[in-house]
């Protein structure tokens, strides 16, 4: 009351000013709070970020580097006991050649491998004879198989000695690089006391290295021999799904969205068909799995576990996005142009092909891509249609039967041998995100490279 | 708004006299109602264009003008909801007649709209669209001479002869709208149809575009939309004015604009509204 007397006594020009200028404290202070909210939002998911590439290539890095053995391998032929390859006679019938090479070769897969591996160790380190028992738990049981494939591959080998690179166990792997707790009680360490204190000899006398290894690329999933299991049927069966989303769900969805937005009549038929694609994108993904299963699996007969089937899935599941993104690029399109290229006397198809499609590709691209990375990275719904299956063979073709990166992924890290398998997880989850990552970064480049001003 | 000054009237009137009378009809709109879905926009609308002749459509805001002008080349067909009643020839053919295409239709009647929409191409392959997507010019050679006559005929082609390879829309709004009356030009149209060319450039462009449309008389009939009354009058032989859908008056520029026979003709040109 007090106040507004005396303000009537001044200048009103000088009231006015002052209120402004109070609501205007006001507003300021309500930006800068909103701003700072803002801020904060942003620093909180760049440091959630932040933590998870941290964790992830802190744990996963370490597994690109795997402990082997650097050995003089003496393809002894008293051990191997094995004559030399037949050859094929010009009597006999190919079949039967066949029968005889199989039956050399599965001498040779039987052949005294362990022994081989013993003497080169042993040869290496004299004292070692006598434990030689304990030796072969040094090796990862693929070690055998990559002195056998050396053998059939060049069968003069026998005889002769060789420097080869053996990955070691996976247990003596976690031992010696640290990644178990060494004061645990005997009963709760993986190797026994003997096998422990050779490795950790070995390892001082430099036979046993941890050195950078490609066997994560090359090989495939393996459980016998989880040193040498890798992610090279995994990338396999992605790259076949992502080829079947790009050659199936890309042009049918793109044709879809053309047709739907620039020729489709304007009724309730599409009306309805428009409803039901937003709700599809809405659909959660494991739910396509099923519709899967039961149509491309039990309907159809396709093969179980085929990148051919879980390509077909996601495509249904990435249609509804590259619809919806395309719709929206040619959305984005000024009706200017359409009306330039019809006023020529343009048809609706020609319009649509030389005119509009052309200027809506950055952002066609830009979805499709982003509806195959998505693609990439499910995981559910190939669940349903067994792509969770343990495979060791790299496929060749899409009908072969086959894993997934992200599966791979799940099927890791719910492996009994966790202390390996935590790195070889994170590993994979780097593949994976390298992947993404590229497939985003090509989104970009093609985006900037069609990208013209209108 | 001031009545336009007639002696700017008599001057271009004698510029006129030049180029013969306009006497064959062109288009002829007979008994013409379009309705957007269920509004009526055109009201019966009888009118005869006549062979290179320059007709103004004027109106108030929402008059129907454009929507008319669009009928002449079945633009309208594009527009959902849009259908046309009463019939409209083009030397005597029914453009509406089903089994026309409409692509032909468009080949003779070309448009230029309000605001310049160059393709976001080279100034060439906007020039040339045209003539290629009709199958104009096979050979290179010929298309380069397309390209040229129309460009030299749109006033262009001094400004861009340099630059034919740069994108049409890096040109001032000028030189893009008469880019896009190139453009037009290119496929030989027999009508060109402006609706408001000028409406998005400066006086200086404007002037140009107008000068323009006065050489282009000679072999093409023009029909322009114009909110601009000084435009109508120097541009136009005969001037229609429109008024909520229905034509009110058609006659000889010179007589809308100083004895025009409406009332409501007079109201807008001395500006009581609009």
């Amino acid at each position: 009351m007090a106040n507004s007397t005396m303000d009537s006594t001044v200048d009103p020009r000088a009231r006015i000013q002052r209120q402004v200028e109070n609501s205007l404290r006001r507003r300021h202070a309500r930006e800068k709070r909103f701003r700072r909210f803002g801020l904060t939002a942003v620093m909180l998911g760049l440091a959630f970020v932040a933590v998870l590439f941290v964790s992830i290539f802190s744990r996963g890095l370490p597994a690109f580097w795997q402990s082997t053995l650097t050995l003089d391998v003496r393809f002894d032929p008293a051990v191997l006991d094995m004559g030399p390859p037949p050859q094929a006679q010009p009597e006999e019938s190919p079949r039967d050649f066949e029968q005889r090479l199989n039956a050399w070769n599965f001498k040779l897969t039987m052949a005294n491998w362990n022994t081989i591996l013993e003497d080169a160790l042993i040869s290496a380190k004299p004292d070692l004879e006598e434990h030689r028992r304990q030796l072969r738990k040094l090796f990862t049981s693929g070690a055998k198989y990559r002195l056998r494939d050396m053998v059939a591959e060049d069968p003069s080998l026998i005889g002769q000695t060789r420097r080869v690179k053996l990955l070691a166990d996976a247990e003596v792997d976690v031992w010696v690089r640290g990644n178990i707790d060494r004061s645990l009680p005997d009963a709760r360490l993986q190797l026994s006391p003997e096998v422990r204190r050779i490795a950790d000899q070995l390892h001082d006398d430099g036979i046993l290295n941890v050195s950078f290894s490609t066997t994560l690329f090359t090989n495939s999933d393996s459980r016998s021999s989880p040193a040498s299991a890798g992610l090279a049927g995994a990338f396999m069966g992605s790259l076949f799904m992502m080829l079947v989303v790009i050659l199936l769900a890309v042009p049918v969805g793109v044709a879809s969205a053309v047709y739907l937005e620039e020729f489709a009549p304007k009724n309730r038929l599409v009306d309805l068909i428009e409803v039901n694609i937003n709700n599809l994108a809405a659909v959660p993904s494991i739910v396509f799995g099923l519709l899967g299963a039961s149509i491309f699996i039990n309907w159809f007969r396709l093969p179980l576990s085929a990148p051919l089937v879980g390509g077909l899935v996601l495509s249904l599941m990435t249609l509804p996005t590259v619809i919806i993104t395309t719709r929206s690029a040619l959305k984005a399109v000024p009706p200017s142009i359409r009306q330039a290229a019809l006023a020529l006397g343009a048809s609706r198809v020609q319009t649509v092909f030389q005119q509009v499609l052309p200027l809506a590709i950055p952002g066609i691209l830009t979805g499709a891509i982003i509806g195959v990375a998505q693609a990439l990275g499910e995981t559910a719904p190939l669940l349903l249609i067994g792509m969770n299956a343990f495979v060791a063979n790299i496929p060749s073709t899409p009908f072969e039967q086959s894993t997934a990166l992200p599966v791979q992924i799940y099927l890791w890290q719910g492996n009994e041998m966790r202390n390996f398998f935590e790195a070889r997880t994170s590993a994979a989850i780097i593949v994976l995100l390298l992947m993404m990552i590229s497939l985003n970064a090509f989104a970009i480049w093609l985006r900037k490279k069609f990208e013209r001003r209108w | 708004m001031k009545m336009v000054d007639p002696e700017v009237m008599v001057q271009r009137k004698d510029d006129r006299q030049q180029s013969p009378a306009p006497e064959t009809v062109k288009i002829s709109a007979r008994d013409v109602k379009i309705y957007y879905g269920e509004t009526q926009a055109i009201k019966g609308i009888d009118l005869d264009i006549m062979e290179n002749e320059v007709i103004s459509f004027i109106g108030p805001s929402g008059c129907g003008k454009s929507t008319f002008l669009r009928a002449l080349n079945r633009m309208n067909d594009t527009i959902e909801g849009c259908r046309l009643e009463g019939s409209v020839t083009l030397d005597g053919e029914d453009i509406y007649d089903p089994s026309l295409d409409v692509v032909l239709l468009r080949a003779k009647v070309g448009m230029v709209f309000q605001k310049p929409n160059p393709f976001p191409k080279s100034i060439y392959d906007n020039i040339a669209y045209g003539p290629r997507l009709h199958g104009l010019a096979k050979r290179k050679y010929d298309l380069d001479e397309v390209v040229e006559t129309s460009l030299r005929k749109a006033g262009l082609w001094d400004e861009v002869k340099d630059r034919l390879d740069k994108p049409g829309t890096g040109l001032s709004g000028g030189q893009q709208q008469r880019l896009c009356i190139a453009r037009a030009i290119a496929v030989s149209p027999e009508v060109i149809l402006m609706d408001e060319p000028c409406s998005a450039l400066d006086p200086i462009a404007t002037a140009k575009i107008e000068e323009l449309i006065d050489e282009l008389t000679e072999s093409y009939t023009i029909v322009i939309v114009t909110h601009s009354m000084q435009q109508a009058a120097r541009v136009s032989h005969r001037t229609a004015y429109f008024h909520l859908g229905e034509l009110i008056e058609v006659n000889d520029t010179e007589t809308v604009f100083t004895k025009p026979e409406n009332e409501l003709t007079e109201a807008y040109i001395t500006g009581r509204f609009g």
